[in-house]
C-alpha cells in the first residue's frame, strides 16, 4: 500500500509517496539517497542504523515508512552543526574512535543522545548507554574515551 | 536481512475504529504498537500478515498516571524506556522499572511497550513476572466493550493469551500496595544485556518494619515455563516468616521444584531450574537491602 507522508528530515520537510511496509532504513538509504545510516543485524540487535525518531534514538530498521506521516527524523548527516564536525564526531576522529567505521553513525548517535540527558556520563552510563551498539572491530576503548573527550568538550 | 512484503496499513485514531478494522478485514491482520517484536516477525520469522493496523495515532493510550485510589495505570503504548526512568515508577516500584530496563537496548526501549510485551507473550518476557508480582490487572477493550483480567490468568502459552483477534490490550493497572512493599526482578541471562533471560525472577512483599515479618509474598517466575508463573508454594513458605539466609535458599529450593523449564539453546532444563534456586533466593535477600543505585551494582548483587 502507498501512502502520501510527510515528515521532517533534519529538519527539511520530506513529502512523498512510500510504501507503507518499506523500513525507515531503506526509505533513507535507497529513495532519499541518505546513506550515512547503515544496516547492521537488520533486527535491532547492533544499533549501526540508530536515527532519532521524535527526538529519541530508535534501530530505523525497526520502524516502517507508514509509522511516518508528520514526523521528525535525525539521522547521522543531520548531526553536524553547520559546515562544522559535532564535538562528538571531532573526538571520534582524534580519538580513533572508528576502525572500520560501519558502526561510527549509530555509536554517533546514541552518544549524542547519552550527552544530550547527562552531560558528564562516567564510563559506566557509556557502557549503559552504548549497549545496543556493536562494533565488529572492538574498538570500545576507543569509543568510550572519544564520548569523554566529547562531553568534556561538550561542557565547555 | 530479509525484506518485508506489502501488506495493507491502518492509522485508526479509535478504539473502535482499531476493533472494527479487524472485525471488517478478517482473519490475518496485526496490530503494531513499538513493533520491535511485529517487524522482527515479517522480517525473520516469515510473517505475512494481510493488514497492519498501527494503534499509534489512537490518543490515550500512552503514559503512566497515579489514580486518586492509589492505584497506578500504565498506558499499553507506553514504552520500555518511560516505564525505566519514571520518576513515580522508579520510586514506588523500581523493580518494575528495573525489569523494563532489561529489556533490549535504549534504541529498542524507546520503542517497545509494555502493551507489546504482554500481548505478544514471549515465556521471558521482563516485565511479566514484575507485573504479576504487583498483581496487575489488563482492561481489554473491543468494539462490543471492555473487560479486565488479571494478569496471572492473561498468559495462555507462548505467543498466546486470552485476547482475541479484535480484542485490544489497553492499560494495565497496579492495584494500591501496602506501603511496607519490597521487591526486586533478577533477569538471568548469557549476555548482561541485549539478551533473553535463561530465568527471570520477581518478587514482591511487605516487610515488618520492626518485627521484619514479611507478608502477601509473591514470586513469579519467568522464562521457565510457557507462561510466567508463580510459584505458590515457595510464597507460602515464606508468608508470616522472617527472611534469613537460610530461608531465602530453602524457598529457593521450593520455586526451583516449581519451574518447569525446557532446554533450548540459551541453557539447558536442568541448569535453569538450579538457576531459578539460586536467583529466587537472591532476589529475596536483595529486596530486603533495598533497590541497586546503577547497572553495575545490579549485576554485582546477583552472584
Amino acid at each position: 500500500m502507498n501512502r502520501k507522508i510527510q515528515f521532517n528530515l533534519n529538519g527539511k520537510s520530506i513529502s512523498r509517496e512510500a510504501a507503507t511496509h518499506r523500513l525507515l532504513l531503506d526509505l533513507l538509504r535507497d529513495e532519499i539517497g541518505a546513506t550515512g545510516t547503515k544496516e547492521g543485524c537488520g533486527t535491532g540487535d547492533c544499533g549501526a542504523c540508530t536515527v532519532f525518531l521524535n527526538g529519541k534514538p530508535v534501530n530505523s530498521c525497526l520502524v516502517l515508512s507508514g509509522e511516518l506521516d508528520g514526523a521528525d527524523v535525525v539521522t547521522i548527516e543531520g548531526l553536524k552543526i553547520g559546515p562544522e564536525l559535532h564535538p562528538i564526531q571531532k573526538t571520534f576522529l582524534q580519538d580513533g574512535g572508528a576502525q572500520c567505521g560501519y558502526c561510527t553513525p549509530g555509536m554517533l548517535m546514541m552518544s549524542k543522545a547519552l550527552l544530550d540527558e547527562n552531560p558528564n556520563p562516567t564510563e559506566d552510563d557509556i557502557r549503559y548507554a552504548l549497549s545496543g551498539n556493536l562494533c565488529r572491530c572492538t574498538g570500545y576503548a576507543k569509543i568510550i574515551q572519544a564520548v569523554q573527550d566529547a562531553a568534556a568538550l561538550l561542557r565547555k | 536481512m530479509k525484506r518485508t512484503e506489502p501488506f495493507d496499513f491502518y492509522q485508526p485514531k479509535t478504539l473502535a475504529e482499531a476493533s472494527r478494522l479487524l472485525q471488517e478485514n478478517g482473519p490475518g491482520g496485526r496490530f503494531l504498537a513499538g513493533g520491535t517484536d511485529l517487524v522482527i516477525a515479517l522480517k525473520e520469522k516469515g510473517l505475512l500478515p494481510k493488514y497492519v493496523v498501527d494503534l499509534k495515532r489512537v490518543p490515550g493510550l500512552a503514559g503512566i498516571r497515579e489514580n486518586s485510589d492509589g492505584s497506578i495505570t500504565l498506558g499499553a503504548l507506553t514504552t520500555m524506556r518511560d516505564i525505566e526512568i519514571s520518576p513515580l515508577i522508579t520510586k514506588k516500584y523500581p523493580f518494575l522499572s528495573q525489569s523494563a530496563a532489561e529489556v533490549g537496548s535504549i534504541q529498542i526501549r524507546n520503542r517497545a511497550t509494555i502493551g507489546g510485551n504482554m500481548a505478544n507473550a514471549t515465556p521471558s518476557a521482563d516485565t511479566a513476572p514484575a507485573l504479576i508480582a504487583l498483581n496487575a490487572t489488563a482492561k481489554i477493550a473491543s468494539a462490543t466493550g471492555e473487560r479486565s483480567v488479571n494478569l496471572e490468568e492473561f498468559f495462555k502459552g507462548p505467543g498466546q493469551t486470552v485476547l482475541s483477534a479484535e480484542e485490544i490490550l489497553t492499560e494495565i493497572t497496579i492495584p494500591k500496595t501496602d506501603s511496607r512493599l519490597v521487591g526486586e526482578y533478577i533477569k538471568f541471562s548469557p549476555r548482561e544485556m541485549m539478551d533473553l533471560a535463561y530465568v527471570g525472577v520477581a518478587v514482591a512483599y511487605n516487610l515488618g518494619e520492626k518485627d521484619k515479618k514479611c507478608d502477601g509474598v509473591r514470586i513469579v517466575l519467568g522464562a521457565v515455563a510457557p507462561t510466567p508463573i508463580r510459584a505458590k508454594r515457595a510464597e507460602a513458605a515464606l508468608e508470616g516468616q522472617v527472611l534469613t539466609e537460610a530461608l531465602a535458599e530453602k524457598i529457593g529450593a521450593i520455586a526451583a521444584e516449581e519451574a518447569k523449564p525446557i532446554s533450548d539453546v540459551r541453557s539447558t532444563a536442568e541448569y535453569r531450574r538450579a538457576m531459578v534456586g539460586a536467583m529466587t533466593k537472591r532476589a529475596l535477600l536483595n529486596a530486603a537491602v533495598g533497590p541497586a543505585k546503577t547497572w553495575v551494582e545490579r549485576r554485582e548483587r546477583r552472584y
